[in-house]
């Protein structure tokens, strides 16, 4: 199967775009995770591809690394929401802004 | 006597002065601490001691008759004003220091009875002290012009007894109407005195001026030299006659001498009767000279002299207080003095000088006894009656509250007899030789004076013989004195001595030996001496008999009775009321002089002082201008310039932050959108730049 380079960059690309909008956009926290593991896996994505097109491993050695960073990630920020949804009972967003100024 | 001896004797002539000056020290230190007999024992006898010197000079002088001159010390000397300190002893002013210390020593003793007493009736102990210090500063203050060698000296010795003289006269300076009328009356001899002392200024500049010197030997010399014009010279003793009419009570500058009672009588007596007064008659006598080549101006002065003894003759008459009788009395005898040097008859005033400085002592002494008993027989009658009522308004001094003392008080009555038949020239009495010849020089050189001078002899003996009958004849009219008593003997031995000189003294200058005449002519020069004119001497005594006996037809026959009116006051009716009220002088002097003058001293206070320089300027230019200045400055310069500024600082800042503090919105997206765009940025910078 010879997908073209190209085309893997830009459902990387894609990907990620739809990653970051969705950061910026929704308000419900474990959206904005899954979109921020969206964006990650966008750029694991774009790892491979360059490992397949060069037939180098490193490649997908760094993907193994940033899959565990990920992991890591999303445990604590669970964490984090589940702490703050105790008190808020609630995971919008925009309900955490008392540190405004 | 050997010059050794005559030169130690004359060195001690400065003891004259030194010696009361020491008195005074000593007396102000300790004074107080060691008692009232120390103070008066020291004080009587610095002065006795300084009249034994004094008798030394007269010793000296008496072998050696030419002037001595003993220096004391250098004063001034600038340029050509040379004004050293040193006493000049010559024959006149031998006599004069004689004289004065004689009688002061006397009053000294007599004070020393008198004022014991005077302090408790005034109820103040602690004045004793001072009254003797003032005493002793006087009599060296005399000492001083008597021996003074230049004009300056004299006059130094002349403001000094001025001084004295103001000290002793408001010596109780707390008392009198409203409790300070003592006080004015000091204030009033000092100004008149200043006023006098301005014409011996004038005189003293002048002098200098066209002299070149003060020095009485240098105007002499200049004077025989022919060296000033007549015109100067004239001018010069008119001034001089001004400070003699303040320093003497001449007319018009009498006026204080009569308040002047209000000192103690010691004081009266020696210095308003005895020596201060005289001190002008001794001044024009010293410049002798001067007054010679000037005999207009001599004429001007015997003139007043013979005005003012009539008029204070006149005066005398209508008077009530012992005291101010005797008073106008020496200012006429004064003019009497006046009037002799005045034309010419030098020694004939000084004779007169110091036979009434006898007898006027012995008259105020005696007058100051008759008080001293008065006030005694007024305690003693008040506390007599049991309801103890002290009346206040008894005056000790009015003649209407003695009478019938003669019984009460004898010694005091002969001496003071012998003392006014003195003075109302009765022979053989010194008054009568004394006064005689300055009647018989009068009546050779200026006609006019003389019969002046001998209707104010009539008025004296009349005025004499009016205060002797209604202090010690006829019946006592008060009981202050019915129960008058006698004084101690440390009053009544002075005036003993005193009656003494007043009835011997006339044979300093008797007619025919005329002892004086030629003590005199030593530093006088040739004297003419007139012959004994029987005539006026026959005439005076005469008249003087012709007085006295008028004063008994009136006062004697039927002695005046408690609360009988004067008999003279239905006899002259308005000019006895003239008489009583003095003429007025006072009064006029008030309206032209005084009220003016306090009118411009008002004005230049109240006016220009006040209401121009503080209220004007100072409150209304000077502050309100500051107060605009400062208001600019705190209120326009430093709040609106100097304020805003930092203001408008501190308000950017403020609006800084407002602006910044927006990004701080708290929302997470926001920040995250941050971080995207700053990605966007860094992206964009490496790519394109």
């Amino acid at each position: 199967m010879n997908i073209p380079v190209n085309y893997l960059l830009v459902l990387a690309g894609i990907l990620f775009t739809i990653g970051v909008l969705g950061v910026l956009i929704r308000r419900n926290a474990i959206v904005v995770f899954m979109s921020i593991e969206l964006m990650l896996n966008a750029a694991n994505m774009v790892f491979i591809t360059f490992a397949r097109a060069f037939q180098n491993l490193d490649g997908q050695v760094i993907v193994f690394f940033l899959i565990a960073a990920a992991a890591a990630e999303v445990a604590i920020g669970l964490a984090l929401m589940v702490t703050i949804f105790r008190t808020k009972k609630s995971i919008d967003i925009d309900e955490v802004k008392t540190l405004s100024g | 006597m050997t010059s050794e001896t005559a030169h130690v004797m004359s060195s001690l002539a400065p003891l004259i002065i030194f010696l009361p000056l020491a008195g005074l020290l000593i007396n102000i230190a300790f004074g107080r601490r060691l008692g009232e007999r120390f103070t008066g024992v020291l004080a009587s006898s610095a002065v006795g001691l300084a009249f034994v010197v004094s008798v030394l000079q007269f010793v000296v002088l008496q072998a050696e008759h030419e002037a001595l001159q003993v220096p004391i010390a250098d004063w001034i000397s600038i340029g050509t004003l040379d004004v050293p300190w040193t006493m000049r002893l010559d024959t006149l002013s031998v006599a004069m220091m004689m004289m004065v210390t004689g009688v002061s020593t006397l009053i000294h003793i007599y004070a020393i009875g008198y004022m014991h007493s005077d302090v408790r009736f005034h109820e103040d102990e602690g004045r004793y002290t001072r009254f003797f210090v003032f005493f002793n500063l006087f009599v060296a203050a005399m000492m001083i012009l008597v021996s003074a060698d230049n004009m300056l000296m004299m006059f130094v010795g002349w403001e000094g007894v001025g001084l004295c003289s103001y000290l002793l006269i408001g010596f109780w300076y707390d008392f009198g109407e409203d409790g300070i009328a003592n006080a004015i009356a000091g204030k009033k001899a000092f100004i008149v005195n200043r006023i006098g002392d301005f014409g011996f200024l004038m005189a003293m500049f002048f002098t200098f001026w066209h002299f070149g010197s003060l020095q009485f030997d240098d105007i002499s010399a200049a004077l025989q030299a022919g060296s000033v014009e007549t015109g100067v010279i004239a001018v010069i003793a008119l001034f001089l006659l001004l400070g003699v009419t303040g320093k003497s009570a001449q007319i018009p500058l009498f006026v204080w001498l009569p308040d002047a009672m209000a000192g103690p009588t010691p004081v009266s007596a020696l210095i308003h009767a005895a020596t201060m007064v005289t001190a002008g008659v001794f001044m024009v006598t010293r410049n002798a000279a001067i007054f010679n080549l000037a005999p207009g101006s001599a004429n001007v002065v015997a003139w007043i002299g013979a005005a003012t003894a009539l008029f204070a003759a006149t005066i005398a008459v209508g008077q009530f207080d012992i005291k101010k009788v005797l008073a106008y009395s020496t200012i006429s005898q004064l003019g009497f003095m006046v009037a002799a040097v005045g034309i010419g008859a030098y020694v004939a005033g000084m004779f007169h000088l110091i036979t009434h400085a006898f007898f006027k002592a012995l008259l105020f002494l005696s007058a100051g006894s008759v008080i001293q008993g008065i006030e005694h027989g007024h305690h003693h009658a008040a506390h007599g009656h049991s309801d103890g009522h002290e009346d206040h308004g008894f005056d000790p001094n009015d003649m209407r509250n003695m009478g019938g003392l003669r019984k009460k008080m004898p010694t005091t009555y002969r001496v003071y007899l012998v003392g006014a038949l003195a003075l109302a020239g009765l022979p053989p009495l010194a008054g009568f030789f004394s006064k005689d010849e300055i009647l018989a020089d009068a009546s050779h050189v200026n006609f006019g004076v003389y019969l002046l001078l001998a209707i104010a002899a009539v008025f004296t003996a009349f005025y004499m013989g009016r205060q002797i009958l209604m202090v010690f004849f006829g019946d006592t009219r008060t009981e202050a004195a019915e129960h008058a008593p006698e004084n101690p003997k440390v009053m009544t031995i002075p005036l003993v001595i005193l009656a003494a000189g007043a009835v011997f003294m006339g044979a300093l200058n008797l007619p025919g030996i005329h002892s004086l005449t030629h003590w005199m002519e030593h530093t006088l020069g040739h004297l003419h001496v007139p012959e004994f004119n029987v005539t006026v001497a026959l005439i005076s005594t005469v008249l003087a008999l012709l007085a006295i006996g008028l004063a008994w037809l009136l006062y004697g026959r039927k002695p005046m009775t408690k609360g009988q009116p004067d008999p003279l006051r239905k006899i002259l009716g308005p000019v006895f009321v003239g008489m009583e009220h003095k003429w007025w002088v006072d009064e006029l002097y008030e309206l032209l002089f005084i009220k003016t003058y306090n009118w411009l001293a008002a004005f230049f206070a109240d006016t220009i002082d006040w209401r121009f320089w503080h209220d004007w300027f100072h409150d209304s230019v000077l502050v309100r201008s500051f107060k605009t200045l400062t208001g600019f400055l705190a209120q326009g310069f430093d709040l609106r310039v100097i304020d805003a500024g930092f203001n408008a600082l501190a308000k950017t800042a403020g609006a800084a932050s407002k602006g910044l503090r927006k990004l701080q919105t708290g929302y997470v997206r926001t920040y995250a959108l941050s971080v995207f765009v700053g990605v966007l940025l860094v992206l964009s910078y490496f790519l394109f730049a």
